[in-house]
């Protein structure tokens, strides 16, 4: 018995460098900045707002039984430039994306659309970035993926690029019934 | 070239690392003398290496070699030569360098001051000091290499420090911090070659003693400094966050002063020896622990040196070995080494026991708190948070019964407290505590509960000390007759007194306002009032500001002219705040600069902090209680000083 | 010229939009409150609530913009009468548990809150058997009185 209680404090150690060994390697796929999203499984929240070109755009214009990417952006953001390209493909794939201008002016916006081209199907102003928290949104690029009621399946904070579609977010999207176009 | 002499010196240092950490050994086990000598010559040259490549990575940041990738990313032309200095050890493979530097020092001074010791006891402990070396210095030259060079194209100019470093704090703060994580080390490789040599008498903890206090004292400094520093440069006011790097750093010190407890009871009685073996490896366990969390990247901080899984994963590979390795000899190898001398629960073993449970507790709350997240994560369960109102609960509810019965245990007498003795100190004591305690929360403030709570527990733990003093000193005994130990003792407990009241007080009756401020406006928080009397303009050596001058008064009266400043760093642009401070020993005045909302028209934060100073100066008082403990006579000249 | 540069007011948009983005200053809002008890309560929540973005801050002292934006709605949500456990629970539904310093006593959090107390408890439990022996020990040695020589 007394020789147990003496292997204790090594058990303890053993358990914690497991531990840690299995934190080492977690931390290699997920950064230590990123949130778990508090919306998986719920409702897009509900909105009404403007699109560029201040016509309305609410809820109901979003969710349209198609499965959607929700793209925030601003063009003051400079690793939206650089996802820009990738999501493009996935348009010309098939796949609807909508954008939210967050924390942006109209006319910056569509300035940066000019020059690097518009494939959102349509937008949505947030200049002061209260849909933003409405989604828990806290920094640009995050997407957001909804299925065809609206209800949010996924979230990615940060770059949407090759390796993020296809390992983490394509399987959500086709669960979801989303259809994609041949390479 | 100089650079290649710099990584040169640390090839050589891990070379005599090595021979350190072999030689005695085989000088050991085969019994030769000249293997078993050879300890102290290996230590000295060791240190020598490191201290030669330390000094030539200095150099190459007084002399702005920016051909170093690790200069150029943390050093600039423009900064003041003693910035250049500390940017050494501003960033991960510098600082690591300087790790490697102190426990270098470590070692020297063990193999120069340690003479006396048994000879084969000395020649291991100086190995496992020599193996720890090897790991550390592997650790740097594969893979945070200072001396790395940025061919074919080096920059013309460099990134420049980090703002929030150039600062004395920040220069200060690593070392000390290093020389008592590192110093703990001396504490682990003695309790290692207890193990190995089957060894475990009461002058291995008298030899022991001084060098873990020392260790724990700067320790003890660090940590006060790096919350003095948050304090006047992160402008709002806070001291101690539960960041994940700060727990890394507290947690080594609550075993440390666990440690330092048990051994006073395995010096004077041969006692629980296994206890303060398990202690002495623990501690510098959790040193290494810390190494690991702030370097890997597993945890998030503002504090966090790197964020790099390669490097962590090797930091957790050689805390495996050692850490593992000693805990498994421990358990090999401790035998029935007690003493088996008993003593009841009222006594001063008693109190020392329940002094290291509740510490034990405290330092394994802050690691369930620090590691809860990370745990939550790992399982994909979502992301949590545990902050300040989890780890503040807990470090109370041990640490106030811990107060309560250090007042009381100091004085208890070893094997059995008497009842009469009980007697002869609790009412007196008790009186006057309730009488000082309830004088000083009437006159602070007293509908304040924390206040209350906090003067009576400093006031209980005073009155004790003090009417110990007396009591030793009547009866034949005399003032003089009292040991340095004991002053010790009496000083560190006062400074813990100190401390309560600065954390109580500061907690309960700190108050701030944000506000906006034009040249003439006056603000009023309390009962004082800040005026707003002028913006001005200053440049430095590699910044410009913006200043406002404020006066304080109170009832007319001027206390203080404070200027906060906001700053741009030139080379990087950085914009940096540095908050107007007006400190006493009763309250701080405090002004930090937001944004600026038109010309000279500014939103600025300001704050009273009544007792804030007592937070920093119970723990000086702390530290230097733990240095007067070890100037005492009977551990000068060694092992052979009698009592 | 570097000597009037925070004067112009051209700098002073410009300096804005990059403290915007850099978020370097102190964070610091001049709200205004209809009374001294919302203003101490916004006090305190924006201490006891984390930063989403950034490495550990919480609100009050984190100078990103989310941090800002957050600070404002908390002071709207407290000037529209919600009370400190609904405006958490805004922040929690949209950014997660994380937000929270103090964490739930329930879910998966809930097991932070007991482990300490099972640790007193052991640790306590441990504590009295080693006193137990101790003292039987004494008892049975006879010499039962010490000094208390330091």
């Amino acid at each position: 018995m007394k020789r147990i209680v003496l292997f204790i404090p090594l058990i303890l150690f053993v358990l914690l460098a497991g531990f840690f060994y299995a934190a080492l390697e977690m931390r290699k796929t997920r950064s230590v900045e990123e949130l778990q999203s508090a919306l998986i499984g719920k409702p897009f929240p509900a909105f009404a707002g403007l699109g560029l070109a201040n016509e309305p755009v609410d809820l109901d214009t979003l969710v349209n039984g198609e499965v959607t990417l929700v793209n925030v952006w601003g063009s003051w953001c400079p690793s939206c430039v650089y996802e820009h390209p990738y999501l493009k493909q996935l348009v010309e794939r098939g796949v609807r994306l909508v954008g939210v201008n967050y924390k942006d002016t109209p006319e910056e916006a569509r300035a940066w659309l000019n020059r690097f081209g518009d494939i959102y199907a349509f937008h949505i102003q947030d200049p002061l970035g209260s849909l933003g928290i409405d989604l828990g949104v806290y920094g640009a690029p995050e997407t957001y993926l909804i299925d065809a009621e609206g209800v949010i399946r996924f979230k990615r904070v940060g770059v949407v690029d090759e390796r993020v579609w296809t390992t983490q977010m394509e399987p959500v999207y086709r669960q979801y019934g989303g259809q994609l176009d041949a390479e | 070239m100089i650079p290649e002499f710099g990584l040169i010196a640390l090839i050589f240092s891990l070379l005599y690392a090595i021979l350190l950490a072999a030689l005695p050994s085989l000088g050991v086990i085969y019994r030769k003398p000249v293997l078993i000598a050879s300890a102290g010559p290996l230590s000295a040259m060791l240190f020598l290496s490191i201290l030669i490549s330390f000094v030539l990575l200095v150099w190459s940041f007084l002399v702005n070699d920016f051909s170093l990738s690790y200069v150029a990313q943390n050093s600039n032309a423009l900064l003041p030569w003693y910035y250049k200095v500390s940017a050494t050890w501003g960033a991960h493979e510098g600082s690591m360098l300087l790790w490697v530097l102190v426990l270098g020092g470590w070692i020297f001074a063990v193999g120069g001051l340690s003479n006396d010791l048994q000879a084969d006891f000395r020649a291991i402990a100086l190995a496992v000091l020599g193996f720890v070396s090897v790991g550390f210095l592997l650790f740097i030259l594969l893979t945070s290499n200072p001396f790395d060079r940025l061919l074919p194209f080096p920059p013309g100019e460099g990134n420049d420090l980090n703002p929030l470093l150039q600062d004395f704090g920040l220069i200060v703060h690593p070392p000390l911090l290093y020389m008592g994580y590192v110093g703990f080390s001396v504490a682990f490789s003695f309790a290692v070659a207890a193990l190995i040599c089957g060894r475990l008498d009461a002058t291995w903890a008298r030899w022991l003693r001084p060098w873990t206090n020392v260790a724990w004292a700067f320790l003890t400094l660090g940590i006060t400094l790096g919350s003095w520093w948050a304090y006047y440069e992160l402008g709002w006011g806070g001291w101690w966050f539960w960041d994940p790097v700060e727990n890394a750093s507290l947690m080594p010190w609550l075993v440390g002063t666990a440690l330092a407890h048990s051994l006073a009871v395995s010096e004077k009685r041969d006692m629980f020896k296994r206890w303060t073996l398990v202690l002495a490896l623990t501690a510098f366990s959790l040193s290494l622990l810390g190494t690991f969390l702030v370097r890997s990247g597993v945890l998030s901080s503002v504090h966090a040196f790197a964020n790099d899984p390669e490097r962590g994963l090797f930091i957790l590979l050689f805390l495996s070995i050692v850490v593992g390795g000693s805990l498994t000899l421990f358990a090999l190898r401790v035998r029935d080494l007690e003493s088996t001398q008993g003593f009841f629960a009222l006594s001063r073993e008693g109190a020392l026991l329940m002094n290291n449970l509740l510490l034990v507790l405290m330092a394994a709350v802050v690691l369930l708190g620090t590691l809860y997240p990370l745990l939550v994560d790992a399982l994909a369960l979502g992301s949590v948070s545990v902050g300040p109102p989890y780890f503040n609960l807990f470090l109370m509810l041990f640490g106030l019964p811990m107060l309560v019965f250090l007042a009381m245990g100091q004085r208890w007498n070893w094997k059995r407290m008497t009842a009469s003795k009980l007697l002869a100190q609790v009412p007196v004591s008790l009186v006057g505590a309730l009488v000082l305690g309830a004088a000083v929360a009437l006159l602070v403030a007293p509908s304040a509960p924390l206040v209350w709570i906090g003067a009576l527990l400093a006031s209980w733990i005073l009155v004790h000390s003090l009417h110990d003093i007396y009591q030793r000193s009547r009866g034949g005994r005399s003032l003089k007759s009292l040991r340095m130990a004991y002053w010790g003792m009496v000083l560190g407990h006062v400074g813990v007194a100190v401390a309560a009241v600065g954390i109580s007080f500061s907690t309960e009756l700190t108050d701030f306002r944000d506000v906006r401020m034009q040249i003439g406006s006056v603000q009023q928080l309390g009962d004082y009032q800040f005026s707003v009397e002028g913006f001005r303009h200053e440049e430095g050596p590699n910044y410009v500001a913006e200043l406002a001058d404020i006066r304080v008064s109170r009832e007319g009266k001027t206390l203080a002219l404070l200027q906060p400043e906001k700053r741009r760093y030139l080379a990087s642009g950085s914009i940096m705040t540095e908050a107007g401070i007006a400190g006493s020993l009763w309250r701080d005045l405090y002004v930090s600069m937001g944004e600026p909302l038109g010309v000279d028209d500014w939103a600025m934060r300001i704050h009273v902090k009544p007792f804030i100073r007592w937070v920093w100066l119970g723990a000086l008082l702390i530290a230097l209680g733990a240095v007067l403990a070890i100037v005492d006579k009977r551990y000068r000249g060694g092992a052979e000083a009698e009592a | 010229m570097a000597g009037n540069w925070m004067r112009s007011s051209t700098w002073l948009t410009g300096l804005a939009a990059m403290l915007v983005l850099q978020g370097a200053l102190a964070a610091i809002d001049i709200f205004e409150f209809s009374s001294e008890e919302l203003r101490e309560r916004y006090q305190q929540l924006i201490v006891d609530l984390r930063c989403p973005k950034c490495q550990n801050q919480n609100l009050a002292g984190s100078d990103s913009p989310i941090a800002a934006d957050l600070r404002r709605e908390i002071h709207r949500m407290l000037e529209d009468g919600l009370s400190d456990a609904q405006i958490k629970q805004f922040l929690v539904d949209r950014y997660g548990q994380f937000v929270l310093y103090e964490p739930p006593m329930s879910g998966n959090t809930l097991l932070v809150w007991v482990l300490p107390l099972v640790f007193a408890g052991l640790g306590g439990a441990a504590l009295a058997l080693v006193l137990w022996r101790a003292r039987h020990q004494a008892v049975a040695q006879g010499n039962l009185d010490g000094d208390d020589e330091f």
